[in-house]
């Protein structure tokens, strides 16, 4: 499969594309995605958790998934790679990987696609990883059960995609246990573990939300570096929008379990068209001067999935809300490749 | 494991002996008098002299006490009265059968312990955990006498399928080892049970599962091994119970081991048996003791490098 970062002219019909490398539309023309959600809804039986939830990531690209905490980001996520746990399930909707329906396969098969084709980097990496195994066995794992090596070769590979994530001194780290390395290392060993089977998907759920700036920095710059190489996908979930900045193509803004907004980062970042959205441009510290040097926050609180109120969900807290907003807005397309759920969409002062 | 660690343990070890030598010392001479328990009551007090200065218990007791302890320090336990022979050598040809007895009880508490805990820990909620629950609750109030003489009715009497008491098949070692092992095994089922449903909920878990790793993997090489710990320890404590338990289920079941050694030894005064008897149970104590220390570093890496660091 060619890697998306391959210049894919004339494949598109969308012509303001062409100001995107990445674009959206143009990515997903030019070949199958990786991953699609379609109408995606997880929950249990008392609450919706992720409503109707719809997005694809084409090879190569990355989507970064933002929104406050609880609004349903991780859940759609795992509920992606099948790792949902009771009483938590998919509802609703389709989710295809690779062109086969996940909803279809048996956990056998999911099993074998985890970790060999789809792979997930967790929050709090030291945790993460298991305290009484030494890390390159961590790492040398996946390939034994996927690919089959002997536990040797597998050790032997442990090591390179150690040294290739970045690890000074490869051989001794890699027989080291999970609480004698860094934060940041232990990142790095997921980040190997996750890359070992050359997966066509990578998923990352706040990633780097538990390291320092500096080594959050590195980290990205070497995920970015590795998609590159490798051509894989990713999606990356982030509540840091300097994070979403640094390295999506797209951005998919979710609010209270729906996706709001989708768009290039071009899009979202200089025509937030979502209210929601405005206001989470407006709470970041470079838009002080807007605000007349005061931070921005957005009034009120995200409702809790079990007291939505009807229609939209961000009415209570919108400044545009009016008796429409009662209805629930679809997804609909604004400029070329972005879209918003909103009846009000756009930059109103 | 640093020189200062092992020589803590082993301080502390001899220690232990030491205080478990001089309490049982202690407490035998305060028992009442081994000649006059063992001699017919008719016998003449000058025959009773002889026997008391043969023996040495006509000495004051600080130099008994001392005889006694140096005795040990050169090998010597002193003499069985009632076998005229050393008192080790009376004990250590019981110990095979008690072994065995122990071992197979202890083989028994792991196999159904660690599976019964485990099953009930991954039905959590289910019948099953329910049911595996309430029969660990049985099998721990339950005291062993009262199980090995209900065995004995509903086996030996009614069934007549095992035999009641003895040794000499392995027909012979059914009732007496599961009658010893049964409250063991409850307690390290209700302990594998609770350290598994916690090491399950860890994030480490959630990564195995997002790695592929089949199901038996990841119970078998990932929640087992972190939930080792807690096991682990329980059954290092629980192996003074095993002991005791053996005490009484070789008195139920005849079995002639080192714990029915004791008890006749108790009741007929043989200060030497008993002292022996107590010098071993207290030195396995001690053994097992060391030993579940060095299997926690081995189970878990943290722990061994800790010490190193404190130590350091």
């Amino acid at each position: 499969m060619m890697p998306s970062f391959v210049p894919t002219s004339g494949a598109g019909s969308a012509g303001a594309s062409t100001v995107l490398p990445f674009g959206a539309d143009r990515a997903a023309d030019a070949m199958p995605p990786v991953l699609s959600l379609e109408g995606l809804t997880v929950g249990s039986d008392a609450v919706d958790l992720v409503i109707d939830a719809s997005l694809t990531v084409a090879p190569g690209e990355t989507l970064c998934l933002v929104g406050e905490s609880g609004c349903g980001k991780s859940l759609t996520c795992l509920a992606a790679m099948g790792l949902l746990a009771e009483p938590v399930r998919r509802k609703a909707g389709r989710i295809r990987f690779l062109g086969r329906d996940l909803g279809e396969l048996d956990e056998r098969d999911l099993r074998q696609m985890r970790g060999r084709d789809m792979t997930m980097i967790f929050q709090d990496p030291v945790a993460s990883l298991n305290p009484v195994q030494r890390v390159g066995w961590q790492v040398a794992e996946a390939l034994v059960i996927h690919e089959g090596l002997s536990s040797k070769v597998a050790a032997r590979r442990a090591v390179e995609l150690v040294d290739k994530v970045g690890i000074a001194d490869p051989e001794a780290r890699a027989g080291a246990f999970p609480h004698q390395l860094s934060g940041g290392m232990c990142q790095r060993v997921m980040i190997a573990m996750a890359l070992a089977c050359r997966p066509r998907l990578i998923v990352s759920d706040e990633a780097t939300t538990a390291l320092d700036v500096t080594t959050q920095a590195q980290i990205l710059t070497l995920m970015r570096r590795l998609q590159e190489e490798t051509g894989t996908a990713m999606i990356f979930v982030t509540h840091d929008l300097s994070v979403v900045a640094e390295i999506a193509d797209r951005v998919a803004v979710m609010y209270s379990g729906r996706i709001v907004e989708t768009g290039s980062v071009d899009d979202i970042f200089d025509h937030p068209s979502h209210p929601y959205t405005q206001g989470l441009m407006d709470c970041r510290l470079h838009a002080l001067s807007a605000t007349d040097g005061r931070l921005a926050a957005i009034g009120g609180t995200v409702p809790r999935p079990s007291a939505r109120p009807l229609g939209c969900a961000f009415r209570t807290r919108c400044p545009r809300a009016s008796q429409r907003c009662a209805i629930t807005p679809d997804l609909r397309p604004i400029g070329s490749s972005q879209r918003v759920a909103c009846h009000f969409p756009g930059r109103a002062q | 494991m640093s020189p200062q660690f092992v020589l803590t343990k082993l301080f502390r070890a001899i220690l232990t002996l030491f205080l478990a030598v001089t309490f049982v010392f202690v407490v035998l001479r305060m028992s009442g008098d081994p000649v006059a328990q063992m001699l017919p009551d008719d016998v003449p007090a000058a025959v009773i002299t002889q026997y008391r200065e043969m023996w040495g218990l006509d000495r004051p007791l600080p130099e008994q006490y001392l005889r006694y302890v140096s005795g040990i320090l050169s090998g010597n336990l002193g003499f069985s009265f009632r076998d005229d022979r050393p008192a080790l050598d009376v004990v250590l040809e019981r110990v095979p059968l008690t072994l065995e007895l122990g071992l197979t009880a202890l083989l028994l508490t792991l196999a159904l312990g660690l599976g019964a805990g485990t099953l009930a820990a991954l039905k959590r909620g289910s019948g099953t955990d329910h049911v595996t629950m309430a029969f660990t609750i049985l099998g721990h109030s339950m005291p062993n006498f009262f199980l090995g003489i209900l065995l004995i009715l509903l086996f030996a009497m009614t069934w007549r399928v095992l035999p009641s008491s003895g040794t000499g098949s392995v027909k012979h070692l059914i009732m007496p080892a599961v009658t010893l092992g049964t409250s063991y095994a409850a307690t390290v089922a209700r302990f594998t049970r609770s350290s598994l449903l916690e090491v399950l909920h860890q994030p480490f878990m959630r990564t195995a599962r997002a790695k592929g790793v089949p199901f038996r993997r990841r119970l078998m090489s990932h929640a087992l091994p972190n939930a080792g710990i807690p096991i682990v320890t329980v059954i290092g404590l629980r192996i003074g119970a095993l002991i005791g338990g053996a005490v009484v289920v070789e008195s139920v079941f005849a079995w002639p081991g080192v714990g029915q050694l004791l008890v006749n030894a108790v009741a007929f005064r043989d200060l030497a048996v008993v002292q022996t008897v107590v010098l071993l149970i207290a030195f396995t104590m001690v053994a097992v003791n060391f030993l579940v220390d060095i299997l926690y570093g081995w189970l878990d890496p943290r722990i061994g490098s800790a010490r190193r660091e404190v130590s350091a």
